[in-house]
C-alpha cells in the first residue's frame, strides 16, 4: 500500500512536468488567487483584533475641559454624570495624572514624553456607562454643560469598524469565489491536456472495468500535486510580505492606536491551512471535472 | 445466461434496436450479423452498459443490467472481455505490458501478472512476442494481443467486434482459431461480424440483425440457408491452419 501511494505520487509529479506550460499556468494562477486572499485575509484579522480592543474602549466616554474650567466646576459636573442611570461612574482625572497613566502606557518608549516642556493633556473626566446606549444620553448631557473641550467616545469608531469589516469580508468573499472559479477553470483545462492525451488508455481501463476512482487516481494527484505547490509558494510569499510590512509599520501602529498588528506566527498557522486545503480543493475539483466527460457512465 | 427480454434502443428519431428478445448460454459460439447500421454495436454496448435501453430488460448471470448503479458497472465489465477491429492496444507498451495492464486494473499482484501473461499470450499463439511493442508486431499478432488482454482476467463472455475487420483472411483465420480455442475453454464468445466466408464455415450459431430487429437466429450460414449446405462439418480450417 505505501509502496503504491509513492508511486502514484511520482506519476503525478512525472505528469505535471510533462505538461511544464500548463502547470505553471495553473499554479501561477492558484498562487495569485491565494495571495489576494492572504492579503485580505490578514488585514481582517488584524481590523478584527483593533475592533475588539475599540469594544473594550465602547463603555467609556472621555471629557476633555477647557483650561479655563475650574476644579470646582468640574466636580459638579461629576456629581451630575454620577447621579444619571446610565452611568456606573464618573470620575476627575487632572491633566498630571493622565500624563503618569500615559507614561505607563508607553512603556518603554515612556521616555519620549521626557522631553516635554509642557504638559499637553486637558484635563478630562473619564465615565464608565453601562450600556452603548446609555452612552449616547451621557454624551447629551455633557454636551449641555459649559466649558468642555471636546467629548471622545467610542460608539461611531466601533460601529465604523465594524462596517468597514463587513465590507471588506463581503469584498473578500466575492472576490475569492471569482478566483477560485477561475483557478478551477484553469487546472480543470491543464489536467484535460493530460486526460485527453490519455483518452484511448482510460477507454481501455473503462472496458476491462476499472473503477471511476481507479481511473481518476493519476489524475485526482496531478491535480492535488498542482494545489499543494501553490499552496507552499504562496504560503512563503505572503509570510514574506507580512513579516516585512511589520517590520515597517509595526512599531509606528503600536504607538499611534496603541493596538500592535497580530504576530505572523498566529496568522500562519491559519494561513497555511486555509492554502493546503483551498490547494487541495481546488486541485481535485479541477480534476474531477476535467474527467467528466470520460467516467458518465 | 446472457439475455435480452423486449429490448428497445431510439437515438433520437433513429432505431438502434427494436423490441429484440435474445437469450445466449453459457459457453456458446455466436455470430451477430447484419448489414451496417443494422443495430451490432447498439447490441454489444448495451450489454455493457455503454447505453441505456429505452425499455426491455437485459440479463448478465444474475446481474439485471439495466438496474446496476454506475458503481457496479465496472463489475459487469469484468465479467465480459472486449474485442475490437481496431485493436485498440497502448502504443508505448509492450505486448505482455497490455495485457498486464487489464490485470492492474483488477489489481492483479505482480506474481500472478507474471504468471499469467506468458499463459495467455500462449494461448493466442503468440509465446514469444511479450516484449515487442505494437508497431513491432504485424496485425494479426496485434489483435492476438488484443484478444489476451480481454480474456486475461477470465472473463465469461469475450465479445469480438468485428476483430478481422482489418486482417487479410489468412491472419482472419488464425484469429478464429484463437477464439475458438477461447470457446473451447468454456467462455461464451460473442462474435460481430461482415465476414460471410468466416460464419458461413464456422457452422456456429447465427443471429442476423436488421433494422434494429432480429430477423433469422439459427445454426449454419451467414446468408439464407440453402447456403448452410455448404459448410463443412469439420476441418473447416483445412486451408488456412496457421
Ligand atoms: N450515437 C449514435 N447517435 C445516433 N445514432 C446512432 C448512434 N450510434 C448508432 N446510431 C445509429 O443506430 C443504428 C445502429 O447502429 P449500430 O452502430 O448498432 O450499427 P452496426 O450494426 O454496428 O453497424 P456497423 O456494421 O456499420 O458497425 C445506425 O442507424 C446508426 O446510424
Ligand atoms: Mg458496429
Amino acid at each position: 500500500m505505501g509502496i503504491s501511494i509513492i508511486c502514484a505520487f511520482r506519476e503525478g509529479a512525472k505528469q505535471l512536468f510533462r505538461n511544464k506550460g500548463m502547470s505553471l499556468a495553473s499554479i501561477f494562477s492558484i498562487v495569485a488567487m491565494m495571495l489576494i486572499l492572504g492579503v485580505f485575509f490578514s488585514f481582517i484579522v488584524n481590523l478584527d483584533v483593533a475592533m475588539e480592543a475599540a469594544k473594550q474602549d465602547y463603555d467609556t466616554v472621555q471629557v476633555f475641559l477647557l483650561e479655563t474650567t475650574d476644579k470646582e466646576a468640574a466636580a459638579r459636573m461629576v456629581k451630575d454624570l454620577n447621579d444619571m442611570d446610565e452611568v456606573i461612574k464618573a470620575r476627575y482625572i487632572s491633566k498630571e495624572e493622565a500624563l503618569i497613566a500615559w507614561k505607563v502606557q508607553w512603556g518603554e518608549s515612556g521616555y519620549l514624553l521626557e522631553s516635554l516642556e509642557e504638559n499637553p493633556l486637558p484635563n478630562a473626566i473619564e465615565i464608565d456607562v453601562a450600556t452603548l446606549e446609555g452612552a449616547d444620553a451621557v454624551v447629551q448631557k455633557v454636551k449641555t454643560f459649559s466649558g468642555i473641550e471636546d467629548i471622545l467616545y467610542y460608539k461611531d469608531t466601533v460601529e465604523k469598524l465594524i462596517s468597514i469589516t463587513k465590507s471588506v469580508k463581503i469584498a473578500t468573499l466575492v472576490m475569492m469565489i471569482f478566483l477560485i472559479a477561475v483557478s478551477v477553470v484553469v487546472v480543470t483545462n491543464t489536467i484535460k491536456l493530460t486526460v485527453n492525451s490519455r483518452g484511448k488508455e482510460i477507454e481501455i481501463m473503462k472496458y476491462v472495468g476499472a473503477t471511476n476512482w481507479f481511473i481518476r487516481g493519476p489524475f485526482l494527484l496531478e491535480g492535488i500535486f498542482i494545489g499543494l505547490i501553490s499552496a507552499l509558494i504562496a504560503f512563503g510569499i505572503v509570510s514574506l510580505i507580512y513579516s516585512k510590512a511589520m517590520g515597517l509599520v509595526g512599531a509606528e501602529i503600536l504607538l499611534i492606536v496603541g493596538i500592535p498588528m497580530v504576530p505572523v506566527k498566529y496568522l500562519a498557522f491559519n494561513l497555511a491551512i486555509i492554502f493546503i486545503a483551498l490547494g487541495i480543493s481546488v486541485g481535485a475539483s479541477g480534476s474531477i471535472i476535467s474527467m467528466r466527460k470520460y467516467l458518465d457512465t | 445466461m446472457i439475455e435480452f427480454e423486449n429490448v428497445t434502443k431510439y437515438y433520437k428519431e433513429q432505431v438502434g434496436l427494436e423490441n429484440v428478445s435474445v437469450s445466449i448460454k453459457m459457453g456458446d459460439f455466436v455470430f451477430l450479423v447484419g448489414p451496417s447500421g443494422a443495430g451490432k454495436s447498439t447490441f454489444v454496448k448495451l450489454m455493457l452498459k455503454e447505453l441505456e435501453a429505452d425499455s426491455g430488460v437485459i440479463r448478465f448471470g444474475d446481474m439485471e443490467v439495466g438496474n446496476l448503479s454506475n458503481r457496479e458497472i465496472p463489475l459487469l465489465r469484468r465479467g465480459i472481455g472486449i474485442v475490437f477491429q481496431d485493436f485498440r492496444l497502448l502504443p508505448k507498451k509492450t505486448a505482455f505490458e497490455n495485457v498486464a495492464f487489464a490485470m492492474e486494473i483488477v489489481r492483479s499482484t505482480k506474481r500472478t501478472i507474471k504468471r499469467q501473461v506468458p499463459q495467455v499470450l500462449d494461448l493466442v499463439g503468440i509465446p514469444d512476442k511479450g516484449d515487442k511493442y505494437p508497431h513491432e508486431l504485424s496485425a494479426g499478432e496485434q489483435q492476438r494481443v488484443a484478444v489476451a488482454r480481454a480474456i486475461v482476467n477470465n472473463p465469461t463472455v469475450l465479445i469480438a467486434d468485428e476483430p478481422t475487420g482489418n486482417l487479410d483472411p489468412d491472419t482472419a483465420w488464425g484469429i478464429m482459431r484463437v477464439l475458438e480455442r477461447i470457446n473451447n475453454r468454456g467462455t461464451t464468445v460473442i462474435m460481430v461480424t461482415h465476414a460471410k466466408e468466416i460464419v458461413d464455415r464456422m457452422n456456429k450459431r447465427v443471429i442476423a440483425i436488421e433494422n434494429g430487429h432480429i430477423i433469422r437466429d439459427d445454426v449454419g450460414s451467414y446468408g439464407y440457408k440453402e447456403s448452410q449446405k455448404c459448410v463443412p462439418e469439420e476441418g473447416a480450417f483445412g486451408n488456412y491452419g496457421d
